[in-house]
């Protein structure tokens, strides 16, 4: 059968003005899209651009590999520089990479005195050459449960305190960030911590070969919000013994006080390890978040480094925390 | 006029839900942009406890603000509020128990048990529970309006109980938790003032005069 030419009634037809109009609908919708689109990707780049890092980035030459380095997947230079803590600047891990931004690392002395033969203040750039810069790939536990691998650029503490010739009876390594309230806007209230922190070490942890003092990142100059021009990196130990922008570092007889056992004695120790079984008073250190992985991982014994065990041989580590 | 015509109420009641649903979905449009930062975990976790907070301390704001403006069509907004207050806590709770716990109830019950500060979350949540499960005007109806009030005053509770659970979780810096707390204050001591007050104005005179003589 031949189909009748038209069932639909000419009023049913669709006006041109219409459907032009409801091209011209679509189209304009497409070009909405594609605006907020374009305005999305601009808005997304203007992002990175904001929190990418403004100081260090200066190539470090000369640096070589070395057996303590992991080789487990590194955190992205992003993520190590956008969720950090450094309650100098605020206590918000996203935003001491803006507020650090303008952080002055030059002129840059180190003051190292105490129970030493060889008192000595040392500027930066003499610093960085005692010895051969390393790359030390390291895992780093936060005492909060989240845990990056940061290819570190550094040497190991070591070197300097030789430099030093501590005297036989100095037991400890005190540390001191600098006292910049005018850069660092959290030192202008007493309201976050006692300022400037501090932070130690027992002698024979500080001579320890992972111990290092870091001034790079990804093989560039050390960012500031990482703790520029020159921090302590202690693998096996929570993240906040690994203290930033130091001034001082001071050889004793007794223990030093450190900030966070000041402020809370009873969760954070001097020794703070890194350790599984002890838990945080009001969370458990038995798991980690790796920054960029999505279920928990057990956290290790010494983060791993079983190797410094040996350091606390006979010491309950309970009581020792 | 203070009283507002029926006809407005509707579509204020539709803008101020979509306005409520907005840190819901600006979290869920960041977490698909990958915007939400190295953690996000972490970020999620925050912010619906922060919102959860927000939204309750909201819900409490509502009858000092209607007794001090008069407007009393204020409270039509009230179980709206509060159910928000719920779902954002519900997202918080989500957060914790499929995110962090990974449905581990075990390990949860370990927790509950042992970090205070999870305990006083918990308890937060709990006592919100049967304010969002009576929320119902049917409810209302079945308990009588007299012993709905009474429940419903366990929003106090929670929202001390969050507050609290805020204050114990942080590290150093007490400033935010302090300043929910502080606001949390301020609405429970209108409570108070009205409750004396009422208390004063009832009593009948010849009592009032025993006790001053």
């Amino acid at each position: 059968m031949i189909k009748k030419t038209s069932d639909v009634a000419s009023s049913e037809i669709t006006p041109k003005s219409t459907y032009v109009n409801r091209r011209k609908f679509i189209t304009g919708a497409a070009a909405t899209v594609g605006a907020a689109l374009a305005g999305g990707f601009y808005l997304r780049n203007h992002f990175d651009e904001s929190t990418t890092v403004h100081a260090g980035g200066a190539k470090l030459s000369g640096v070589v590999k070395s057996p303590f380095s992991t080789s487990e997947t590194q955190t992205s230079y992003q993520d190590i520089t956008n969720y950090n803590n450094y309650y100098e600047f605020s206590t918000d891990k996203y935003e001491p990479n803006g507020l650090s931004k303008n952080f002055r690392t030059r002129p840059w002395t180190v003051a190292i005195d105490g129970m030493v033969k060889k008192p000595k203040k040392l500027d930066i750039d003499t610093i960085l050459k005692l010895a051969p810069l390393e790359e030390r790939i390291y895992r780093m536990r936060c005492v909060e449960g989240w845990s990056m691998v940061i290819p570190w650029v550094g040497f190991p503490l070591s070197a300097l305190i030789k430099q030093a010739a501590p005297l036989a009876k100095a037991k400890y390594v005190a540390f001191q960030t600098v006292l910049a309230p005018d850069q660092m806007p959290n030192q202008r209230s007493r309201d976050v911590l006692e300022w400037p922190y501090v932070e130690g070490l027992r002698m024979d942890e500080a001579m320890h070969p992972l111990t290092i003092l870091a001034v790079g990142l990804y093989d560039e100059v050390l960012p500031n919000v990482d703790g520029a021009p020159l921090r302590l990196v202690v693998p096996w130990k929570y993240g906040f013994k690994g203290i930033k922008a130091i001034v001082k570092v001071s050889f004793t007889d007794t223990m030093p006080p450190t900030t966070w056992n000041r402020m809370a004695p009873d969760e954070y120790g001097f020794y703070s390890n890194v350790n599984p079984h002890k838990d945080h008073p009001r969370w458990s250190q038995a798991m980690e978040r790796r920054i960029g992985e999505f279920r928990k991982r057990p956290t290790l014994m010494f983060n791993g480094y079983d190797q410094v065990a040996s350091l606390y041989s006979g010491m309950d580590l309970q009581k020792n925390y | 006029m203070r009283a507002l015509p029926e006809k407005y109420l509707r579509p204020l009641k539709l803008l101020a839900f979509v306005v409520c649903l907005g840190p819901a979905f600006v979290l869920t449009w960041k977490g698909f942009h990958n915007l939400l930062g190295a953690n996000p975990i972490d970020v999620i976790t925050r912010s619906t406890g922060r919102w959860t907070l927000t939204f309750l301390l909201i819900t409490l704001s509502i009858t000092p603000l209607r007794r001090i403006t008069r407007l009393a069509w204020l409270i039509r907004f009230r179980r709206m509020l509060g159910l928000f207050a719920f779902f954002y806590g519900s997202l918080h709770l989500m957060t914790y128990v499929w995110l962090d716990k990974f449905f581990d109830v075990h390990d949860m019950l370990h927790d509950i048990a042992k970090r205070r500060f999870i305990t006083a979350g918990m308890t937060a949540w709990v006592l919100m529970l049967p304010l969002a499960l009576t929320s119902t005007a049917g409810w209302i109806r079945r308990l009588g309006g007299k012993r709905w009030q009474k429940l419903h005053r366990l929003i106090y509770f929670s929202a001390a109980a969050g507050v609290v659970h805020f204050i114990w979780l942080v590290k150093a810096d007490l400033r935010r938790p302090l300043t929910y707390g502080a606001v949390l204050v301020v609405l429970l001591a209108f409570r108070i003032f009205l409750w004396i007050k009422a208390r004063l104005s009832s009593r009948p005179t010849a009592v009032r005069q025993a006790i001053h003589t």
